[in-house]
């Protein structure tokens, strides 16, 4: 149960205007979604289809990825699998270096962010330029994003003008949006035009027809595949919906739940490559067909990553995303950390209230608030304090007893308990709240009591 | 109508006057009210903490100790919450079905069982309603404002508050954030939990209410904690207080 969460958070997202503005500019998010599934009549019907079809492409996978694989080569791309983290860079580093590819424009991906892609790019002296906007703005901060879907959302518009006046040379003091945009679209514009190569991620990918879909605002996946010749899009087994039927469900879902717009601006299929290019596309695994082994958990593969249950976490949102250590914060980030997050994400279960609204907001209905609980029961490590904090709680309570006496002791005791001090176990509750006041005799002895009178 | 009361280990111990009062809130509506002293706590902490060892072994004795029971009340959504949603996998599905079936929040039991939305109290003060988020979410007393179809009607502890004469409801911003409890949470992660509380606090002050009531004492606690180290704010009680007409001065 560690509480690194905590501890993060008040390094990375201090108290002040910043930790204010982050709540309210997440929150707003979650408010558009609201609006949005609301002025979708059938909102409520496609989630409940959306959660079908996930159910049964997961129950199909190996089915659905060698359907994906036989559709995309018969369209001219080349399909490789890698096992984990370390396989994916590999491919990804070999087929660059193959096509002596030193600069590398990308477009977002969380799952290129979850295997630590663009720093082994860089290591082996590849320029690696992230093109979408607030991606852009992480990597110029040297900091990786904050949430799924508006990497910068951690920053104020202040910090993002001193960081182009210092990185692109907009002008001093200069916080105007439009403006900042168009320094970094005239910087980005130059290397899209050089790139060697476009890496991209993909939201899903059809098992029909072999496509690749990409979700953007921005457009920047577009320009960084239509120019150079080599695109390398990587993306997880689980992203493969059977037919493009199936897509048009998610496509009503993610952007209204992300961003509250009913479609985004760019929505790309890729089938195959351009006349004289390659496309390759590397299917990862890194932990994913364990867990889809794991009849308990296997639910949380379905996320489209959309950030809706980011967006109306409490906890996420008064804690930031880089507090979370791993790089998919929030809810999601929790339930799929134990199994894809490595050591930092193996606790993240038990950071969260448990208030359920992300399960609510879900729109493919995935139980994230119940996996949460199960993570917790079955896997999440406990620390030896911990286990034995329990054990002798669960020894107390398991007699009436024994449970009366620990009250006593407790009324007694209960001055020493209000002070603050390590070895208080209330340490944390007493950190920002008093204690409550002595409670006085408890309802058993009152309602005892009581009874004695009306008997006598 | 015979009622098992089910008083959670924290209302016993820490906020006694719940019980209370929701002892003298069913009498009045004519239940002749038992407590088997027997009970201790229903596991929840267990379940929160991962501990599951633990968790089975106090459902089970909950289960063996209510097993009899026609209707058990509790002034706790999260303890209720606890039988209906996370029993299944401590004590099994059918008996947790069957114990679930006849365990109620109590404001739930006076709407659903009793039929009774105005059960005659009289509260002249301004109240903000604080929905807990188990209230909310598992037991579907109100309806969280991230739901896409529209509430049909107010929820069941709203409809209780909107009954009760002379008490005006309050309508804080955000009216159903969580506020930042979340049990062991409160203690494992104070930073958060008080940011999350402060939050919550500020909202509900700045709706003017003299008073915030809720279904579930440990969320009021923890606010209450964070009001007296803030020094101002407004005061919280339980439903039950304010159904049973025994708010202390």
């Amino acid at each position: 149960m560690s509480a690194r969460l905590d501890e993060r958070a008040a390094e990375t997202l201090p108290h002040g205007p910043r930790l204010a503005a982050h709540d309210a500019a997440v929150f707003a998010l979650r408010q558009k979604r609201d609006a949005a599934g609301r002025a979708e009549p059938d909102f409520e019907r496609l989630r409940e289809q959306a959660r079908r079809i996930k159910a049964h492409a997961l129950d199909h996978l190996d089915v659905q990825l060698e359907r994906f694989e036989a559709s995309a080569q018969r369209a001219g791309a080349r399909v490789h699998f890698a096992a984990d983290a370390a396989e994916l860079r590999d491919v990804v580093g070999q087929l660059l270096a193959r096509a002596g590819a030193r600069r590398v424009v990308k477009s977002k991906s969380m799952l290129t962010e979850e295997c630590g892609l663009n720093l082994h790019l860089e290591r082996e002296g590849i320029e690696v330029v992230d093109t979408d906007l607030g991606e852009r703005i992480v990597q110029l901060g040297h900091e990786p994003p904050s949430h799924i879907l508006m990497p910068a959302i951690h920053r104020s518009r202040a910090d993002i003008g001193a960081l182009f006046e210092r990185e692109l040379g907009s002008a001093p003091g200069d916080t105007d949006p439009g403006r900042l945009t168009a320094a970094a679209r005239r910087d980005l514009r130059a290397r899209f035009l050089g790139a060697d190569a476009a890496v991209t991620g993909a939201n899903f990918a059809v098992a029909e027809t072999g496509s690749l879909v990409l979700v953007t605002n921005e457009g920047n996946a577009d320009l960084g595949m239509a120019l150079p010749k080599l695109h390398v899009a990587c993306l997880g087994i689980e992203k493969v919906v059977p037919t493009l039927a199936d897509l048009a469900v998610f496509l009503r879902l993610l952007a209204r739940s992300a961003t509250g717009q009913p479609i985004s601006a760019y929505t790309s299929l890729v089938t195959g490559p351009r006349p004289g290019a390659e496309l390759h596309v590397v299917l990862v695994d890194n932990g994913r067909t364990k867990l889809l082994a794991d009849h308990r958990h296997r639910s949380v593969l379905s996320c489209i990553r959309c950030g809706a249950c980011l967006n109306t976490c409490p906890v996420y949102r008064r804690a930031g995303g880089h507090a979370y250590g791993w790089a998919l914060p929030g809810p999601i980030g929790s339930v799929l950390g134990p199994a894809l997050g490595g050591g930092a994400g193996a606790a993240l279960p038990f950071s969260s209230t448990l208030c359920g609204s992300c399960s609510a907001v879900c729109p493919v209905k995935i139980d994230l608030h119940d996996q949460l609980v199960a993570w917790r029961l079955h896997g999440a490590p406990r620390g030896a304090g911990e286990i034995w904090l329990a054990r002798a709680a669960g020894v107390l309570l398991a007699r009436s007893w024994s449970y009366r006496l620990a009250g006593r002791a407790a009324r007694a005791l209960w001055p020493l308990l209000g002070r603050a001090g390590r070895a208080n176990p209330l340490a944390g509750w007493l950190a920002a709240r008093e204690l409550p006041p002595h409670p006085g005799a408890s309802f058993r002895a009152r309602f005892a009591a009581r009874a004695r009178r009306s008997a006598e | 109508m015979d009622v098992d009361l089910f008083v959670p280990c924290y209302v016993d111990q820490l906020v006694p006057q719940v019980g209370l009062a929701s002892v003298a809130l069913l009498e009045r509506l004519g239940c002749r009210v038992r407590y088997d002293a027997r009970q201790t706590c229903c596991g929840q902490p267990f379940v929160t903490t991962g501990a599951l060892a633990e968790a089975e072994r106090l459902a089970k004795r909950h289960l063996g100790l209510f097993a009899k029971a026609e209707a058990i009340v509790c002034p706790s959504a999260s303890c209720v919450a606890t039988v209906r949603h996370r029993y299944a996998e401590l004590v099994g599905a059918e008996p947790a079905r069957a114990l679930a079936a006849r365990t109620f929040e109590l404001g739930e039991f006076l709407v659903r069982v009793l039929n009774r939305t105005d059960v005659g109290a009289s509260f002249p003060h301004r109240v903000a309603l604080l929905e807990s988020c188990h209230g909310l979410r598992e037991l579907e007393l109100g309806w969280p404002s991230e739901r896409i179809a529209r509430a049909p009607a107010a929820g069941i502890t709203e409809s209780l508050l909107r009954a009760v004469a002379g008490l005006e409801l309050c309508e804080p911003a955000r009216p159903d954030e969580c506020c930042g409890f979340g049990g062991a949470f409160s203690v494992t992660h104070p930073e958060l939990s008080s940011r999350i509380g402060r939050a919550k606090l500020a909202a509900l002050a700045q709706s003017g209410a003299e008073f915030v009531t809720g279904t579930d004492a440990s969320c009021l606690l923890h606010l209450d904690g964070l009001r007296r180290r803030e020094g101002a704010g407004p005061r919280f009680v339980h439903l039950a207080e304010i159904l049973a007409g025994e708010v202390a001065a």
